[in-house]
């Protein structure tokens, strides 16, 4: 309704109508350019104020985890909003030390490790043949694919315990990591990108006689790394901080990773009372991995994100 | 979802493109590519049935039984009742029901809260990054999309000891006089709240026009209570974490629009906020609504925020179908209601999402018509002249 015209048509007509529909006033037609230079530079101003209120909003939080896991409780407690602990203590990591914690993390480095190699092994591997070979059923095999990346995770919660329980596999190390092996998300990224190299490439090594697992893994999938890299990060994203499926494949204490043992220290975990510290040391010890591969992969992470949403 | 055909269209091309190429195929390749195109797909296809057909098949038998979780729910001790547990949840009078209302009704707000803000949000903050001008714009670019990256559980934790009674953000309230109210810890629905502060009613003693009509067995009172303001708290930072991902979507659309379009825009004399609706918005559009429909997809499967910081509370107004269903099936051992509210919730999900995607596609499609027929036309013009 709002679309303008081409220029020369500011009528008065097209002025009022803008001036009804958007409730701004068109500048006027001449003379507008010390205007335009005005507020170039209030626009500045007022997107550098913005940017400073959104940072505080959004860099504060994580500021206030890492010094409030450096805090007394009384500290955390009595100053809240405050950035220096006094005194500064270590008390909550070593509680922390001292409670599941250790266990927790191991079992969620385990999982995760299992899952990313998996995950992109897998995914590559039906990437490749979904992108490259020709094979009966192809099409329907990527129907199915895609069939099930439409259904929402969390109403699977109830049906993949039952399937777990069945198979017997309830609360072991497989029931963890199995389900989580592949996803139809990976395997679409990874098809998309088979599908941008040029089949020249493998054609010479087919010729020379390579089989075609041979021809997959050592010419195709070093050319895909920006794809794998992408697909590695995406994986060890979602295993890291996957909860739900943890809460239903376990209720062995040996077996809790760390979401699923943290989840539980705000419900009671620790006792008696509140104890900020120890949860915000929790908090920072789970993301501080997640930063790091962050810091290190920004550029991929970038791209994962929107491999849902680029036109292809 | 268009991406989908986008690529399947991309993909038989291909195909029949690398069937094409090799010249001088040795016999038996065929066989070979079709044996090696099985064995790197079965993998996927048997995880993908093991834990996704076949926990769907299982749990519709379930929806259909009185299974409490003990031995096989196929075994012949458990009762198969039909369509009961979905008449408990849909036509019976009782607290069953009652409860899958109140995570119908929460999450709903919960739903209509953050999808608008989110999106306004991610669209501000990629504006707002896009800007030419600004020094450290990957700085700030990392900084919006960090929480994205977080687990949701540590977020939980910090944001649970944020909004404490006496917690940073109350103190900061605090400063401009303000007395905030004991967040995760209260029930108060916020039009409830409004309406008292107008002076409309007050909420001790709610009018009874409203409290006295009961619809699906919730009161017509209950039902417009609003996003209790402890759901607002999770709302808030559901907002606050998820704005980041989708600002990396707008912000790759934005970076396509071609600055012609814009220059042209400004040499008809459009301002900035007329350009943004005119101009910046429409090109958005493809965007727009692919983050909205991930929007409505995810927010209505809302669970870990409920199960670390709130259970359900205060006075079950944090209760969402994801979760109640995970309590009545791990918690209460009724595996039948659980299992059915899981399909109730997945059928709401298919139906607003296909509502979404119809939406979508009626816009792609009228345009590649509109393109089609010009194209025709193009053509006709050529032959005449020809």
């Amino acid at each position: 309704m709002s679309d303008l015209g081409p220029a020369d048509v500011v009528t008065p007509q097209v002025r009022a109508e803008a001036t009804a529909t958007m409730g701004t006033r068109l500048p006027p037609a001449a003379g507008g350019s010390s205007r335009v230079h005005r507020s170039g530079r209030g626009k500045k101003l007022a997107v550098y104020l913005a940017l400073v209120a959104f940072s505080v909003v959004y860099i504060y939080p994580f500021v206030v985890q890492v010094s409030t896991s450096l805090k007394t409780n009384g500290d955390a407690v009595a100053n809240p909003l405050g950035i220096v602990p006094d005194p500064l203590t270590t008390a909550a990591f070593q509680r922390l030390a001292e409670t599941d914690f250790p266990l927790w993390f191991t079992n969620s480095v385990i999982v995760t490790v299992c899952v990313t190699i998996g995950r992109v092994f897998f995914n590559s591997l039906a990437g490749y043949a979904l992108a490259r070979l020709k094979f009966r059923g192809r099409d329907a095999v990527f129907t199915a694919i895609l069939a099930v990346l439409a259904v929402p995770g969390i109403v699977l919660l109830i049906p993949k315990f039952l399937v777990l329980n069945y198979l017997g596999i309830y609360n072991t190390y497989p029931a963890l990591i199995v389900p989580l092996l592949v996803d139809a998300a990976g395997v679409f990224i990874m098809k998309q990108f088979f599908e941008s190299i040029p089949p020249s490439v493998e054609e010479a090594a087919r010729i020379d006689g390579a089989s075609t697992f041979r021809i997959f893994w050592s010419v195709v999938l070093p050319m895909a790394r920006p794809a794998v890299i992408t697909l590695t990060i995406l994986s060890f994203q979602g295993s890291w901080n996957e909860l739900a499926h943890f809460i239903i494949a376990t209720n062995d204490p040996n077996l809790f990773t760390l979401t699923r043992g943290v989840g539980q220290l705000t419900s009671g975990g620790l006792g008696s009372g509140n104890q900020y510290p120890i949860s915000m040391a929790a908090a920072l010890l789970m993301t501080i991995p997640s930063a790091i591969i962050f810091a290190v992969f920004q550029r991929y992470f970038t791209q994962g994100a929107n491999a849902g949403a680029e036109k292809g | 979802m268009s991406t989908a055909d986008t690529v399947a269209e991309r993909g038989t091309t291909a195909g029949t493109g690398s069937g094409r190429a090799p010249r001088r195929r040795r016999r038996g390749d065929g066989q070979r590519q079709s044996t090696a195109g099985w064995l790197f797909v079965t993998p996927t296809l048997v995880v993908l049935g093991l834990f996704l057909v076949i926990p769907i098949l299982m749990a519709i038998w379930v929806s259909f039984t009185d299974w409490t979780g003990r031995g096989s729910p196929f075994s012949s001790r458990v009762g198969f009742v039909g369509t009961e547990n979905y008449q408990a949840l849909l036509t019976e009078q009782g607290l069953s029901r009652q409860d899958f209302m109140i995570s119908l009704r929460n999450t709903f707000y919960y739903v209509v809260g953050v999808v608008p803000l989110q999106t306004v949000l991610a669209l501000g903050l990629a504006v707002i990054v896009n800007q030419r001008f600004l020094k450290g714009r990957t700085f700030f670019r990392t900084a919006f999309y960090f929480p994205s990256v977080v687990s949701s559980v540590a977020i939980s934790l910090v944001f649970l000891f944020l909004f404490t009674g006496t917690g940073a953000v109350n103190q900061f309230l605090g400063i401009f006089g303000i007395d905030g109210p004991t967040w995760f810890s209260d029930p108060r629905g916020l039009i409830h709240l409004a309406g008292q502060g107008l002076g409309l009613w007050s909420i001790d003693a709610p009018p009874g026009a409203l409290a006295d009509h009961q619809v699906m067995s919730l009161s017509l009172w209950d039902w417009f209570s609003g996003p209790s303001v402890a759901l607002s708290a999770i709302m808030l930072q559901v907002v606050w974490t998820t704005a980041g991902t989708f600002m990396l979507m707008f912000l790759a659309a934005l970076q396509d629009l071609p600055t012609e379009v814009e220059e042209a825009a400004l040499v008809d004399g459009a301002n900035r906020w007329q350009r943004f609706r005119a101009v910046t918005v429409p090109h958005l559009r493809p965007t727009i609504l692919l983050v909205v429909t991930l929007g409505v997809i995810g927010t209505w499967q809302v669970f870990d925020q409920m199960y670390v910081m709130t259970q359900g509370g205060p006075a079950k107004t944090t209760l969402t179908p994801a979760y109640l269903s995970y309590t009545a099936a791990f918690g209460q051992q009724q595996w039948g209601q659980g299992a059915a509210m899981a399909f109730l919730l997945f059928v709401l999900i298919f139906v607003l999402t296909t509502f979404q995607r119809f939406v979508l596609r009626d816009k792609d499609e009228a345009a590649a018509k509109k393109a089609r027929r010009a194209q025709q036309r193009a053509a006709k013009k050529k032959e005449a002249t020809a």
